[in-house]
């Protein structure tokens, strides 16, 4: 019975700070230069200056929240947040699931990473993070996959020699093959961009961000935004 | 069941999480950390460990001990609760004490984890949508999407974040508690049968009623012979907050495998390579020790509970004396 007054004041406190229209975005927070946690443990990024640029432009409040990337659909849709924003490139099987914006950039290249020249990556045994389209591509070469729950732990994996390259978006590993001993092997495009996604349900808001991402195409804003942060491509 | 209900609204953990996180400014408590790439040694690591994103970390030390705190006793009232259904001598009664025991422990925890509290927080949400949208059209389910309206969102999506970790922090003592409590209501289940028929008897010799007879002969004996199969679970408990982590609570291991992965310079003013190794350590000492305090402890609430008690340890210390 206490916690039920409780819950009940917790409530009506909250819904008395204001009508304003909080959109929560959902992010990963282990994906630089998309979105990461910054020394001060705070969401950082392109993707967090982007999703800031695009709530302001939308005239929206928006929070950040950190979720697992593995349970970064269903959380969506089940409404613990209203929108992903976590470097999700546009694939169809995603389309069946959520409903995308349009691409915040252009389909960007993915690479392998090696510490040593001369891997064959047909038949070598190959890094990726679960659930992207990037593990999808290797498990479809014939080379032998390794699924890691964050980005960083398929780096470690390739540095401490438990498989032999690491397949993941370019802009990811540029910063670590400039600062490590990994090297660059070869390229692959995969996917249709990155964007945000949506509930199905949720046209509404979806169109907000899709007219909010097309304005900053329009006035240069998102190129000088994607220069900052050093990823490839411009529109 | 269904004894005391755990919803820790009011701590502020959560709260002072959040204001460590949301300071906009560099967060420093030493003066000299402004420029921490020309620092060294002993300097740098007292900058790199006070570093926001590293009070995360302690603050969740602080968390995890806290959900044991909580659920606990919690789960040892769930516990008490089915072992007293699992006895009544009203078949139905006890058929649901004994169907919560079998039914929880059946189930693969993390199975449990993962469908249970998606369960019970659309649960929330369906009925606060029933009772505060009454005469909303659309359908709840639209495919993949669970959609209420506005205000039937647990907890408001207006909430702030400190809020919704709190929610997700009960949402998790409850699961605990109830996966726990069915383990522990089987222990007592059966150190209630333990205690020796005799010692009913006398009591119902001397008059008492079959309720007295249980609280004032049957329950203070049977501790005794529940303290092991309860330790067991303590620990096991101990060790399983982890779990915390697929119920969206920023728990020790989380940050540790967060703070140790390699950083690069870019993104950060404390670059480093994979530090996994030594985070990871660090939890390896605290949940030793940990431990290691709880088996103390145990074994000297084991040494009290003997005493005057007809079993091995109680003789002992009756030779003893």
């Amino acid at each position: 019975m206490k916690s039920l007054i409780l819950t009940t004041a917790a409530l009506a406190l909250t819904a008395s700070m204001g009508l304003a229209d909080t959109v929560r975005l959902g992010t990963e927070g282990a994906y630089p230069p998309y979105n990461f946690l910054n020394d001060n443990g705070e969401v950082d990024g392109f993707e967090r200056e982007l999703g800031d640029e695009l709530c302001k432009r939308a005239e929206l409040t928006c929070e950040w929240v950190t979720n697992d990337w593995d349970s970064i659909i269903p959380n969506l849709t089940s409404g613990n947040y209203d929108a992903i924003i976590a470097g999700m490139s546009i694939t169809a099987e995603r389309e069946e699931l959520v409903d995308f914006t349009q691409g915040y950039t252009q389909p960007s290249p993915s690479a392998y990473a090696g510490m040593s020249e001369g891997i064959d990556l047909k038949t070598a045994v190959i890094a990726a993070q679960a659930s992207t389209i990037q593990s999808a591509h290797v498990a479809s070469t014939g080379a032998t996959l390794v699924e890691f729950p964050t980005p960083d732990e398929t780096v470690a994996a390739v540095k401490s020699g438990e498989v032999d390259a690491v397949l993941s978006d370019k802009d990811f590993l540029v910063p670590i093959v400039a600062e490590t001993d990994l090297m660059f092997l070869e390229e692959v495009r995969l996917g249709g961009g990155i964007g945000m996604a949506f509930r199905e349900s949720d046209d509404e808001l979806r169109g907000k961000f899709d007219a909010a991402i097309a304005s900053m195409k329009e006035d240069g804003s998102l190129n000088d935004m994607l220069d900052k942060w050093e990823i490839e491509g411009k529109f | 069941m269904g004894q005391g209900s755990p919803c820790p609204i009011s701590f502020p953990l959560p709260q002072l999480l959040h204001q460590l996180r949301t300071q906009g400014k560099r967060l420093t408590i030493f003066s000299y950390c402004s420029d921490p790439s020309v620092l060294e040694g002993l300097k740098w690591l007292s900058c790199y460990l006070t570093t926001g994103k590293h009070m995360g970390f302690y603050v969740s030390f602080g968390t995890v001990l806290l959900l044991l705190a909580i659920t606990a006793p919690t789960a040892l009232a769930f516990g008490f609760g089915a072992a007293m259904l699992s006895r009544a001598r009203f078949a139905p009664v006890s058929w649901i004490g004994k169907g919560y025991i079998a039914a929880v422990r059946g189930v693969p925890d993390i199975a449990f984890f993962l469908f249970f509290v998606i369960a019970l927080d659309q649960g929330i949400e369906w009925l606060l949508h029933q009772a505060r949208c009454p005469d909303w059209a659309e359908p709840i389910r639209q495919g993949n999407d669970f959609v209420v309206c506005d205000i039937a969102k647990m907890p408001l999506s207006t909430s702030p974040q400190w809020i919704h970790e709190t929610y997700g922090f009960a949402l998790a003592v409850l699961t605990f508690a109830i996966v726990f409590g069915a383990f522990a209501g089987n222990v007592l289940y059966g150190a209630m049968g333990s205690v020796p028929r005799a010692q009913i008897e006398t009591a119902e010799a001397y008059g008492m009623t079959h309720r007295q007879a249980f609280w004032r002969v049957l329950v203070p004996q049977m501790w005794v012979y529940a303290l092991p199969g309860l330790s067991n679970l303590w620990m096991v408990l101990i060790k399983a907050t982890p779990l915390l982590f697929l119920l969206g609570v920023e728990d020790i291991v989380y940050w540790a495998r967060e703070l140790g992965g390699s950083k690069m310079a870019r993104f950060t003013d404390y670059p480093h390579g994979d530090w996994r190794m030594w985070y990871f350590l660090v939890l390896l000492i605290f949940y030793l020790a940990f431990t290691r305090v709880s088996e103390v402890v145990l074994a000297r609430i084991t040494t009290k509970l003997s005493h005057g008690q007809a079993t091995v340890g109680g003789e002992a210390q009756r030779k003893a004396a």
